[in-house]
């Protein structure tokens, strides 16, 4: 048994470099145990020996999709990622096709993991809520907990949306900050040290109120893709049960209401003469 | 009267804005906010930045610039004799906004309509007028959706198309004599006359781009319009012809359906029901077979019964029981076009299958890796390990697919 040690959780590059000197050894991935940083030496620990990272003396087959895919998958937590990709590296020296058979059980495990972060990455992009800096001009910070290791990788999204802006996006696991001209990576945060409310969300949460149309609740489609686990760093999300438990009723309310008579002349003097605020 | 505050104002403007279905922030051109002075993307892929309970996203500052309106839609919340609050936002205060949501993450941009006030042309005006300080004053590169409005003149459309990712006129009904009768000051020549200007102005663009790179941008997300269901008495049948012969014919990105829904204030001369909302999606489903399976609007109408799309099963699985004849059909040779045709699979799942079995003969299990729900496509295929025998020719086949009906909603 090989133990093959990687840095850090998505050390992508370690993973690569150090798969590549296992397929040039010719080690079957059922003979190799990953592991992420120092932290133990398993069972195995006693056979351990660091790889010399080596040039490949033969060919190896690499598909530039399964590069960027892994790189992809590498962000899963799911504990038995590196394994399977090397496996899938194994095994595509021997079938150059095999990503495109969709029911072979490995493929099928490699997209659930790539899907998985994809959807984790766009939920992201879509429910980071920045608050304002109190004090400081055009200074934005954000509290968000991803389900995988997707900081890094996402960071480059909000540096091409929020380019002009200070911000830093806080996680458990780590922090990115951008101050307009370089990106950064620091330590995990606690949810304390970002700002605790901002002025617009009270409009944010009027918003959100008003749209909502009480006639058409579908609470299931709502959770479906904004489950729960969401909620809780959502400013907009402590309306939701209100919402609900109100919908019935307002909208009973506008089924039973009489048409009220209509003051058709004084609105059109208003359309035609609107006033200014 | 009082002067309302900015958070009044939005509620008002919001509410009378959600009837409007569309939300949609994708398909416009890859930019960012880099090497630019102000904020915004748009990757191709819209995002929906949150849900509210009845399901629909926000991806967009859906809001009225004003629901004063001269006009009397009788669907509408906002017609003049309707006895709602009423509110206007200036364009200073609409831009102010987009940009204090898009900041904050909470929008991929706006989406402004308005009701009609002083004239067709002024209330254009002023729409653009929001659109051109975001985008010139501020350099906003986020997405903007701008409503049209009937009987404004040509160049000030033309304006609007440059300032903006996709815009849109409504044509309201399904049917000409519907929107004659319940929106007596709309006509649908004329609308239909914006959509062909519009579509008209867009190929240009795109012509014009292969030539220049740089040539001004034309509603690059292209255009889209929206038709209320349940209002007028139309069929689905005349629904989707309807609906078929404007994506042909004005090259739109997609027609919205919308149940009508109660409003406050409403008018007597509608319907004061619950919106028919599973109505509204079988007609989507509907919608999406002709746009992405292959599906004719003979096929449709095979699938309806006396002008209806049936409530209790999906389209697709309506028609395949009335053409039985067609299946089974075998997953390892069949064609693309014959796939998309079997209840249960997708686009998706087609793709996959033509992909895994250039590996080898596929088994049930493969299907089911592959699919939601492999029991509701077994009666219609056949695998190496698996052919449905009897099953097609039994009459009870409707009853075993059609899903079980069930509490609408379930509490949280």
């Amino acid at each position: 048994m090989r133990v093959v040690r990687l840095d850090h959780e998505t050390d992508f590059d370690g993973w690569r470099g150090q798969a590549r000197s296992l397929l040039v050894d010719g080690i079957p991935p059922q003979d190799v145990a990953w592991q992420v940083g120092t932290a133990q030496a398993d069972l195995f620990g006693a056979l351990e020996r660091p790889l010399d990272p080596r040039e490949p003396s033969r060919r190896l087959r690499v598909p530039k999709q399964f590069l960027s895919d892994a790189k992809l998958a590498i962000c899963n937590r799911d504990p038995g990622r590196f394994d399977l990709l090397y496996r899938l590296l194994w095994r595509i020296q021997q079938t150059p096709e095999l990503l495109t058979n969709t029911v072979d059980d490995d493929v099928y495990q490699f997209e659930k993991l790539i899907k998985s972060v994809r959807r984790d990455r766009h939920k992201m992009r879509a429910f980071v809520r920045f608050r304002s800096v109190k004090g400081e001009a055009d200074t934005y910070v954000a509290w968000f907990e991803p389900e995988h290791h997707i900081l890094e990788e996402n960071a480059e999204f909000f540096v091409r949306r929020f380019a002009n802006m200070r911000w830093s996006i806080l996680t458990p696991e780590g922090s990115a900050h951008w101050n307009r001209e370089r990106l950064a990576f620091g330590p995990g945060a606690n949810r304390a040290d970002a700002p605790d409310s901002d002025a617009l969300e009270e409009l944010w949460r009027g918003y959100y109120a008003a749209i909502f149309n009480p006639a058409r609740l579908k609470v299931k489609a709502m959770t479906s893709e904004m489950p729960k686990k969401y909620w809780k760093n959502l400013p907009e999300a402590a309306l939701i049960k209100p919402l609900m438990a109100s919908a019935h009723r307002a909208e009973k309310g506008m089924i039973d209401a009489e048409a009220t008579p209509a003051k058709r002349q004084a609105n059109y003097e208003f359309a035609a003469n609107p006033p200014e605020s | 009267m009082a002067l309302l505050s900015r958070l009044e104002k939005l509620k008002i403007l919001a509410d009378a804005a959600k009837y409007d279905a569309s939300c949609s922030s994708s398909g416009s051109t890859t930019r960012d906010s880099r090497g630019g002075k102000g904020v915004g993307s748009s990757e191709g892929m819209g995002i929906c930045h949150a849900y509210t309970p009845d399901g629909r996203c926000i991806s967009l500052l859906k809001v009225l610039m004003t629901n004063y309106c001269m006009f009397d839609c009788r669907f509408c919340v906002n017609r003049i004799s309707s006895n709602v609050r009423r509110a206007r936002f200036m364009p200073e205060d609409l831009a102010q906004l987009t940009i204090d949501f898009y900041k904050r993450n909470y929008i991929e941009g706006l989406f402004l309509s308005s009701g009609i006030i002083k004239s067709p042309d002024y209330t254009m005006e002023q729409l653009i007028e929001v659109a051109r300080i975001l985008r010139v004053r501020e350099d906003f590169r986020g997405y903007i959706h701008l409503k049209t409005i009937p009987d404004a003149d040509p160049l000030l459309l033309a304006e609007a198309g440059r300032l903006a990712d996709r815009v849109s006129i409504n044509v309201e009904l399904p049917t000409r004599s519907g929107l004659a009768k319940f929106a007596p000051e709309k006509d649908e020549t004329r609308i239909r006359d914006a959509m062909a200007s519009t579509r008209d102005q867009i190929i240009g663009w795109k012509q014009e781009r292969k030539r220049i790179k740089s040539a001004p941008r034309f509603a690059p997300a292209g255009q889209s319009t929206q038709m209320i269901l349940g209002a007028d008495g139309a069929s689905d049948s005349e629904v989707l012809r309807s609906s078929t012969d404007l994506y042909g014919s004005y090259d739109l990105k997609r027609v919205y359906y919308s149940a009508f829904s109660p409003i406050p204030d409403a008018s007597k001369d509608l319907p004061l029901q619950r919106p028919p909302l599973m109505r509204e999606h079988r007609v989507y489903q509907a919608d999406w077979l002709w746009r992405f399976y292959g599906f004719g609007l003979q096929d449709l109408d095979t699938a309806m019964e006396g002008g209806m799309l049936p409530l209790d099963i999906d389209p697709k699985l309506s028609w395949a029981l009335q053409r039985r004849d067609l299946f089974p059909i075998d997953v390892n040779s069949a064609a693309k076009e014959q796939l998309l045709r079997v209840p249960g699979l997708g686009t998706k799942s087609v793709g996959s299958i033509l992909s895994a079995r250039r590996h080898g003969r596929l088994r049930l299990a493969d299907i089911g890796k592959l699919c939601r729900n492999i029991s509701k496509i077994r009666p219609f295929i056949v695998t190496q390990d698996w052919r449905p025998t009897a099953l097609l020719d039994r009459e009870g086949l409707r009853g075993m697919l059609a899903p079980k009906p069930k509490q609408l909603e379930l509490a949280l």
